[in-house]
């Protein structure tokens, strides 16, 4: 009877600091999260109609690089079925825009506009003018951060039908 | 009450109290240490004091570093560096001392690879160091992010980006590490408790395990013999010091520590004082810049190997390497499957891989500071898929070894 009385005992303490100890693990887990107000901060508008040809601009966008590079004749003629997927189209403008962190392991690209593709330092990845990677280690292009077209105007962190069809047909992964 | 008689010396005040003669005899006048050992046989204890060391030069450090993202880069290179008193000499033992410490802990390592101080009953002492490894590592790199200069900057950035897992696209993990999509003051905060908090108190917690995990199975030695302790031990009370294998670990073993030491710190204030600056990477004198990546990345010297083991490949595969290559000298003890406890000049193919083993590492580290680039690039391959190939190879050459 004794021991009956103890293993109940012992048991209700181990299941009361088990649900303690989950509870405080999952406090300690939502304390880790990013806050609300770093969440909130998570919109930026960008102009693209000054935009100058072949002549990365950069912007920021939830403290990360965001590259905006207007697309001459030229380079329009490089781009491939595929390629051209990832462009936005503004009026007869296309520009690439993209998040400037590598997608291997998160450096800035560098761009040589006479060449007319990125080079990340860190691991020797290379993109071309539309942020598609040309050369390992990079898994694939720059990505594409949500936007919603406004005039001449993106609104970057919103998502517009645009990026949707990006997204549908897994010309960028979700950012 | 437990009775108390009147104490004739502090000591035995002491003594009645808190057993302070039963510790002394059990953790130093009789905690046996064989003779047959050498000078390497001294780095625990010279890690010890420069974990010590550390301790003390953070301490006075945190008295004036701000983790704050505005203010960090400042505290440390204008505050500290210039203000406070003496500021410099605690930042220059800091950061000598974080490099310094990993070039005795390889020391310690190789060590223990090479007289085969990680079996038999001396497993448990090879997995508590390595915990300390891995432990020393996280101190490190939490430690590097805190001056907030660029270096940390895109160190946190690209360390941080190893948990997104690759093709798993874990980026809510990456920035649940983080709190925040990129490196900022969430970031910096929770690096700095890592670092002055809970890695330390894990640190202290495994410096003991490792500490006592050596107690029963004793220190190794020179030839792996397996000494009678219990003998040895007797002899020795007995006066018989000569005809003895063994010494106490105190105060005897410890002056031997304390000659190495003393020659170790030459060498090590002579870093402090006339060579800190190649503990101080000259990128990380410019502040933090989200914007701007440096043209060339690299981790500091210590750890280059494993960097070099992701670099050459893909991410996915590049990530299960380094992955794989931090963990797997865990595993050594179990790895190694020949019976013989011997330096390795003694164990016929080990001797090779023993010192292939060090060979690679050294051009992994090598490799991983030249920039990735024609037969840099190719090197570097060949030596990342070489350090597999050599502990594929391990158990089988060590299960043919001939017992000795």
């Amino acid at each position: 009877m004794e021991k009956k009385r103890r293993d109940f005992m012992g048991l209700s303490l181990g299941l009361f600091t088990a649900a303690g100890g989950v509870g405080a693990l999952y406090a300690m887990k939502r304390t880790w999260d990013p806050l609300p107000s770093v969440k909130a901060a998570g919109f930026t508008t960008i102009d693209l109609k000054d935009a100058p040809e072949n002549v990365l601009v950069t912007e920021k966008w939830r403290g990360k690089p965001i590259f905006v590079l207007k697309q001459s004749k030229e380079m329009m003629a490089k781009t491939t079925e595929e390629t051209k997927k990832r462009l936005i189209q503004i009026g007869d403008a296309h520009y690439m825009v993209s998040v400037g962190l590598c997608t291997h392991l998160g450096c800035i690209p560098g761009y040589d506009a006479e060449k007319e593709s990125f080079l990340c330092a860190c691991h020797g990845g290379t993109y071309d003018a539309t942020a598609d990677v040309t050369k390992a280690p990079p898994p694939r292009g720059l990505d594409i951060p949500p936007f919603k077209i406004d005039g001449t105007k993106l609104v970057l962190g919103e998502t517009g039908p645009e990026y949707e069809k990006m997204l549908a047909d897994g010309t960028t992964l979700a950012v | 009450m437990a009775h108390f008689e009147k104490a004739n010396s502090i000591g035995e005040w002491l003594d009645q109290r808190l057993a302070v003669e039963t510790l002394k005899r059990v953790l130093q006048t009789e905690y046996w240490i064989p003779k047959n050992i050498n000078f390497l046989w001294a780095m625990g204890m010279v890690l010890a004091a420069t974990f010590g060391i550390l301790l003390i030069s953070g301490i006075f450090l945190l008295m004036y570093y701000q983790p704050n993202v505005e203010t960090a880069f400042d505290s440390v290179n204008y505050t500290i560096m210039s203000e406070v008193g003496y500021g410099w000499l605690w930042r220059h033992v800091h950061g000598v001392g974080a490099s310094v410490v990993f070039l005795i802990i390889y020391i310690h390592m190789f060590t223990g690879i090479y007289y085969g101080s990680y079996k038999k009953g001396r497993e448990l002492i090879w997995l508590s160091g390595m915990g300390l490894f891995v432990a020393f590592s996280a101190e490190a790199f939490s430690g590097y992010m805190l001056p907030w200069g660029q270096m940390s900057y895109w160190a946190g950035m690209v360390i941080t980006n190893l948990f997104s897992g690759g093709s798993l696209h874990a980026d809510g993990l990456v920035e649940w590490i983080r709190g925040d999509y990129v490196p900022g003051q969430a970031f910096l905060s929770r690096f700095f408790m890592l670092h002055v908090l809970l890695i330390p108190l894990a640190i202290i917690g495994l410096i003991v395990l490792h500490f006592g995990t050596l107690r029963i199975p004793h220190v190794n030695n020179q030839d792996g013999e397996e000494v009678d302790f219990d003998e040895a031990a007797k002899l020795y009370k007995e006066g018989k010091v000569k005809e003895s294998k063994v010494i106490p670990f105190s105060p005897v073993f410890l002056s031997k520590d304390v000659l190495v030491m003393g020659v170790y710190f030459i060498l090590f204030f002579y870093l402090v004082f006339y060579h800190f600056e190649f503990a101080m990477d000259p990128v990380n004198f410019d502040p933090a810049d989200g914007l701007k990546t440096p043209t060339h990345i690299y981790p500091e010297w210590y750890f280059l190997w494993s960097y070099e083991v992701l670099r050459p490949f893909s991410t996915d595969v590049g990530l299960i390497a380094f992955a794989i290559a931090q963990v797997i000298f865990f595993l050594l003890p179990f790895l190694d499957k020949s019976p013989n406890v011997a330096p390795a000049s003694r164990r016929g193919l080990f001797k090779f891989w023993f010192w292939a083993m060090l060979l690679d590492m050294l051009v992994l580290t090598f490799m991983g500071k030249l920039p990735p680039e024609g037969i840099w690039s190719s090197i570097g391959l060949v030596a990342a898929l070489a350090f597999f190939a050599l502990w594929i190879a391990l158990p089988i050459i060590t299960a043919k070894e001939k017992k000795l």
